[in-house]
């Protein structure tokens, strides 16, 4: 566990909080979270989440079953030292109101003898790391902070040791939706440069297929309804209490996973300006299309020309094309992409680089393509 | 007029200032004993109120002994202390241990409830946090629980810092000196202006140690508790035998 992501794994685990018989709140569960990867525990409430991510840290012990964390048995390390080397985020943020923002991310580091100059470097680089000002943010106390502040903060204290491992129980459950949107991206960015082991709490499955590398489905007792990529489960939910857990809209749901650059791109039929009409239209009938690109000098699209409109021998002119085609970047969702292109006449999207260049178009059937083929070609 | 002259004079009369009945004498006799016998309650009464309040433990018999402090008048403990000391050490009349026992019973119920209370009232989200980042039950104790109950934790403690100053002159009751003395004195001699002279100096220190600890909770308490719309120390759990005492 000192490497910079360890590998959790969950065999046979249950925890029944009453005498034998009553039923328990998880139930063997058997799980393996890989080594830098986002796994949300997400299902509806009281499945179990919390107490299946408070028996990887111990502050739950479970009933039976065994947690491995790099393979050591967390029942064989003491508690205070496995805690300490796992970062904690709970529901409530939980700041220690008597203590200061660098007091607060300085904790666990102290409670394990850093150096004070050590100490106060990580503070200063953490608070960077979560875009709060150390200047301005260091010596405040967490009542003078914002919710979406506060909840920084607590990511920094979790991750100010360095552990190889974190659990995050609803770590944005309490901010309005368009913060929670930004918390959600800074940690996602953060994660791409960190790459810790994470365990992430919600009952939100937007925010679990935001946010996972895995998704595991828990149902009332704690029992595993499926465990999976974000893109399978939206693609063959594994039962019906899954497919009405992940919602009606699973299909759209899976767009937002996609990007245009995993689509086929193909190429359309062009045209210049100032180049004949009779061209274009020998060009438009070898296709067998419609429509054909305008583009100008440098490969910039001006918009579709329709080949009805085509008729005669002058050059063609800027004037000829319907502008208004939405033009397409490879990292745009699908779903953006096809609410673009049904909000346009032609229904196909151009796909431009940074530079406004063309790189091709896609149309509608792609997409559909993309929702009827099974998993894992998406993403 | 008159009667504030004769005070006045009473305490500039230089006979007051010597021999066996002097007021340094006194006030050293009442703060000696004020002193002792709170820093005797704190130190029996702060750890029975940590262990109750961080454990959960025993909250039972921290309502029944603040039910007992609350039944017993300062003027009983005088009473039931005395012959337990004079029957311990089979000596009638030595003035300080009574008083002492009298003082530290007083003492100790508003620093056992103050503390359960105030440490019951931490939010258990703070607990989970201490304990999941890995602090012993320990360092949660001192490092989260106690800090963040201190304003009520002190509270107690100054409730019973002044009613020992405000009680420490029935010592003199059971020849245990102190101002008190003066007011016996006084009573007996029909002289009101020895009673009253005395009555002041007990106000005065009792005033004194209320603002003592003021100071002390200003400069000891965190500034981020004291903040507006932290409600974590402001509104400590009722006690089924009433509520704590909670600083004005
Ligand atoms: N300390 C406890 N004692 C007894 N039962 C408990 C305890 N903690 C949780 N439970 C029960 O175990 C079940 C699972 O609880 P858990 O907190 O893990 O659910 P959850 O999935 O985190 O729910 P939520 O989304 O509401 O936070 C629930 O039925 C709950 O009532
Ligand atoms: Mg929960």
């Amino acid at each position: 566990m000192t490497s910079s992501a360890a590998v959790v794994t969950l065999d046979h685990v249950s925890k029944r909080y009453g005498p034998a018989g009553t039923p328990p709140a998880v139930s063997d569960l058997s799980l393996t979270i890989p080594a830098g990867e986002i796994v949300v525990l997400v299902g509806p409430s009281g499945c179990g989440k919390t107490t299946t991510m408070k028996m990887i840290n111990r502050l739950i012990e479970p009933t039976t079953g065994r947690i491995t964390i790099d393979g050591e048995d967390v029942m064989r390390l003491p508690a205070v030292e496995l805690r300490r080397r796992i970062g904690y985020v709970i529901q409530q943020v939980g700041l220690f109101p008597h203590l200061t923002v660098a007091e607060n991310v300085a904790v666990v580091p102290r409670l394990l003898r850093w150096p004070e100059t050590r100490v106060r470097d990580r503070v200063e680089e953490l608070l960077d790391l979560v875009r709060l000002d150390p200047a301005t943010y260091r010596d405040r106390y967490p009542s003078a902070l914002s919710g979406g502040e506060r909840q920084r903060v607590g990511v920094a204290r979790a991750l100010a040791a360095d552990p190889p491992l974190m659990l995050m129980d609803e770590p944005f459950g309490a901010v309005d939706p368009i913060l929670r949107d930004r918390l959600q991206n800074e940690f996602l960015r953060l994660q791409a440069q960190v790459r810790k082991t994470i365990v992430f709490v919600t009952h939100d499955v937007d925010e679990a297929i935001k946010m996972a590398d895995r998704i595991a489905i828990l149902q009332r007792g704690g029992i595993l309804a499926q465990y999976d990529t974000p893109d399978a489960i939206l693609a063959e939910p594994a039962s019906e209490f899954v497919s009405r857990f992940v919602g009606a809209d699973r299909g759209l749901k899976r767009l937002s996973l996609g990007r245009v650059r995993d689509l086929a791109l193909t190429s359309p039929t062009t045209a210049r300006v100032g180049e004949a009409r009779a061209d274009v239209r020998r060009r438009l009938d070898e296709a067998g299309a419609e429509y054909a690109l305008l583009l100008d000098e440098s490969d910039k699209p001006i918009g579709w020309i329709e080949r009805r409109d085509l008729s005669g021998d002058d050059g063609v002119t800027p004037d000829d094309a319907t502008p208004g085609s939405p033009t397409l970047q490879p990292e745009s969702t699908l779903r953006d992409a096809l609410s673009a292109m049904l909000g346009s006449s032609v229904q196909l999207g151009v796909v431009v680089d940074e530079a406004e260049r063309v790189l091709g178009v896609v149309s509608v059937d792609a997409i559909s393509e993309v929702l009827r083929a099974p998993a894992a070609t998406v993403r | 007029m008159d009667f504030l002259a004769q005070v006045l004079a009473w305490f500039t009369d230089p006979a007051n200032w010597t021999g066996n009945n002097a007021i340094p004498l006194r006030l050293w006799q009442h703060l000696s004993l004020s002193v002792v016998s709170l820093a005797v309650g704190v130190a029996i009464a702060l750890p029975i109120g940590l262990y109750i309040g961080h454990t959960g433990r025993g909250a039972r018999f921290a309502v029944a002994v603040s039910n007992i402090g609350r039944a017993v008048p300062s003027l009983g403990w005088l009473g039931i202390a005395y012959p337990i000391s004079t029957g311990l050490f089979q000596r009638a009349g030595i003035g300080f241990l009574p008083a002492f026992i009298g003082l530290v019973a007083l003492a100790i119920p508003p620093i056992v409830t103050n503390t359960y209370a105030g440490l019951r009232a931490v939010d258990d989200e703070l607990r989970e946090a201490a304990r999941g980042m890995g602090m012993h039950e320990l360092q949660l104790l001192m490092r989260v629980e106690v800090p963040v109950a201190l304003t009520v934790i002190l509270a107690g403690i100054r409730v019973s810092a002044v009613a020992v100053v405000a009680t420490a002159p029935l010592a003199a009751l059971v020849g245990g000196g102190t101002l008190g003395a003066y007011i016996l004195q006084g009573l007996a001699l029909s002289d009101e202006v020895r009673v009253f002279a005395a009555a002041v100096m007990v106000a005065l220190l009792a005033i004194l140690t209320e603002l003592a600890f003021a100071w002390l909770q200003r400069r000891a308490v965190s500034p981020g508790l004291a903040a507006a719309g932290d409600a974590s120390w402001v509104e400590p759990p009722q006690l089924p035998a009433g509520p704590a005492i909670v600083p004005s």
